[in-house]
């Protein structure tokens, strides 16, 4: 005989004792919400350790320069750098290069996100193609995109396509390989409750695929934006005309021509911290938020 | 009064089929391969609660996943009222990238329902599990017996009228069980659903079900089943459960036993 009157058992309000049961159980049960740390203290957490490893190697290559390990032309003083950096900060020099660099960096870093998304769409999810492409990409992830240089000369002559041709290169099979990983881990579960919600083809990619390989394709994209622009930097070094706009490699290569030492390392530390920069002003925010939400970030 | 009949017929013949399967066969890989599940027979009437039961390897898993139409049966035919059914899983596999509230709208969104609908049907669906006002929690946030019950709030939302449970509170601890198992009966009932419930709990499957199905292992078969008579609200601790628990325990036993050479 089934189950009788389910009507009357059913009324919540004839089980309070189970409603109170539930609700003690829930309280018990949630983590808590995260602690919340003041910004001047999360500042300072964050900011401390590079400054004083910052200062760190400031101070030994201070003490290299006393000790007169190699002559001034060779190892500037930090002072002297500082002062080429002000000089040049000064006649417009650095601002240019950097715009320009960033423009082309970025410029480049978008066409390849453009490229490599649909392409390692494609190649996780069709497997002829990944059959062909996927030994392919991880082959020119390994390969150091300044290697493709002296092709991009011949090929587009000294021109921004050349750079761009490079970028391309370097960053497309980082974000792609990002991609590919993310959609391979995706959880087999996951995947089936996207097809018993009824989610299939594009829909499941929109819905379930793309957003569950998310933290890996932000950590190509990340790796994509560090390629892309030591790739910029190499073809900027390289491909020397006063057709194009002097960017940071260009600057680079002008001290290296003037033999001045001074120079050389200013471009070095513009250059490092405009990709750092970029790094951490840009993709850690959104990482860190990605997890976050996800209960992957440790300690938040 | 006895809560155990074997000479009654088990399914209740007046209601229509909710699940019908005929003649089920599964094997993965050709003619070769081990038969996972062998011809398997079973109704299911609209509104019945059915436990499935049985040892590791007795398909039960699969042969939800056949209901579910998320693998094709290898012979034999299965049929559901409304085409599709809900389904569950002992994890709750809610998406962590979605909020609770999220993860039950996603389901009415790839149901079809319009967005303007979409907030004040989820609020409903998660005030029908009595989690009201949780639903902007990250899923992280919550405990294991709320995260099944927004996977069961999503369930709902497809509105199916077939809900499929792979043993959804395996991994939970025994208290949480308990105030579950009583959540989903008054569900049932309220909701009107008809429920397949798998597990490997003898005294869960007494505890839940209207009719208790039995199989054996490797091949999977209908072994046996029991009707559950034993009036709502029940007990797990009930002495009623734990006799008809203790019978089919017994069973289940023997069908394993018969194993031990293999």
């Amino acid at each position: 005989m089934p189950a009788t009157d389910p009507v009357v058992a059913a009324r919540p309000d004839q089980s309070p004792d189970l409603r109170s049961l539930e609700a003690g159980l829930d309280a018990l049960g949630r983590r808590s919400a995260r602690r919340r740390i003041p910004v001047l203290r999360r500042c300072l957490r964050s900011a401390l350790p590079p400054l004083v490893g910052g200062l760190s190697v400031l101070a030994v290559w201070q003490l290299a320069v006393w000790a007169q390990l190699k002559p001034a032309y060779v190892l500037p003083a930090p002072t002297d750098v500082a002062r080429t950096l002000a000089d040049q900060w000064q006649q417009g020099h650095i601002t240019g290069a950097v715009w320009t660099s960033l423009r082309r960096g970025v410029l480049g870093f978008v066409v390849s996100v453009v490229v490599a998304t649909p392409l390692g769409l494609a190649v996780a999810r069709l497997r002829p193609l990944r059959a062909a492409l996927a030994p392919v990409l991880s082959g020119l992830q390994g390969l150091p995109s300044v290697a493709w240089v002296p092709a991009a000369i011949i090929w587009f002559g000294l021109s921004d396509a050349a750079i761009y041709f490079v970028v391309l290169l370097g960053a497309v099979p980082s974000i792609t390989n990002g991609l590919i990983a993310g959609l391979d881990q995706v959880p087999p579960l996951h995947r089936r409750v996207g097809q018993v919600l009824g989610a299939r083809g594009l829909i499941a990619a929109r819905w379930v695929l793309l957003p569950a390989a998310l933290p890996s394709y932000l950590a190509g994209l990340k790796q994509g934006w560090a390629f892309a622009w030591r790739s910029l930097m190499a073809a900027e070094l390289i491909t020397f005309s006063p057709k194009l706009g002097l960017g940071l490699g260009q600057l680079l290569d002008t001290g290296r021509q003037l033999s001045d030492m001074s120079l050389v390392v200013t471009a070095i530390l513009v250059i490092f911290f405009v990709g750092i920069g970029v790094d951490r002003l840009v993709f850690a925010p959104i990482e860190r938020r990605v997890l976050r939400r996800r209960g992957l970030l440790a300690g938040a | 009064m006895t809560f155990l009949d074997l000479d009654a017929p088990a399914t209740p013949v007046v209601a229509p089929a909710a699940v019908r399967l005929r003649q089920v066969s599964k094997r993965y890989g050709g003619p070769a391969a081990p038969t996972v599940l062998d011809d398997v027979s079973l109704d299911v009437a609209a509104g019945e609660f059915v436990c499935l039961l049985g040892a590791s390897g007795c398909g039960k898993s699969t042969l939800l996943s056949l209901v579910a139409r998320l693998e094709p049966v290898t012979a034999g035919s299965i049929d559901v009222v409304g085409g599709r059914a809900a389904l569950m899983f002992q994890e709750s596999a809610l998406f962590p990238w979605l909020s609770a509230g999220q993860n039950v709208e996603l389901a009415l969104r790839l149901r079809g329902v319009p967005r303007r609908e979409r907030r004040g049907e989820a609020d409903r669906l998660l005030a029908l599990v009595r989690l009201e006002g949780v639903g902007r929690a990250r899923v992280h946030e919550l405990s294991g017996g709320m995260r099944q019950r927004v996977a069961i709030a999503r369930a709902l939302a497809q509105e199916r009228p077939v809900l499929l449970m792979d043993e959804p509170f395996g991994a939970l601890d025994a208290i949480t069980r308990d105030v579950l198992h009583e959540e989903l009966i008054r569900l049932w009932q309220e909701v009107g659903l008809t429920v397949v419930f798998v597990t490997h709990n003898v005294r869960e499957a007494v505890r839940l079900a209207q009719r208790v199905v039995l199989l054996s292992s490797r091949p999977g078969r209908v072994a046996q089943e029991y009707a559950v008579s034993i009036p709502h609200p029940r007990r797990i601790e009930a002495p009623e459960v734990a006799a008809l628990a203790v019978t089919i325990t017994d069973r289940l036993r023997e069908e394993i036993s018969r194993h031990a050479g293999d």
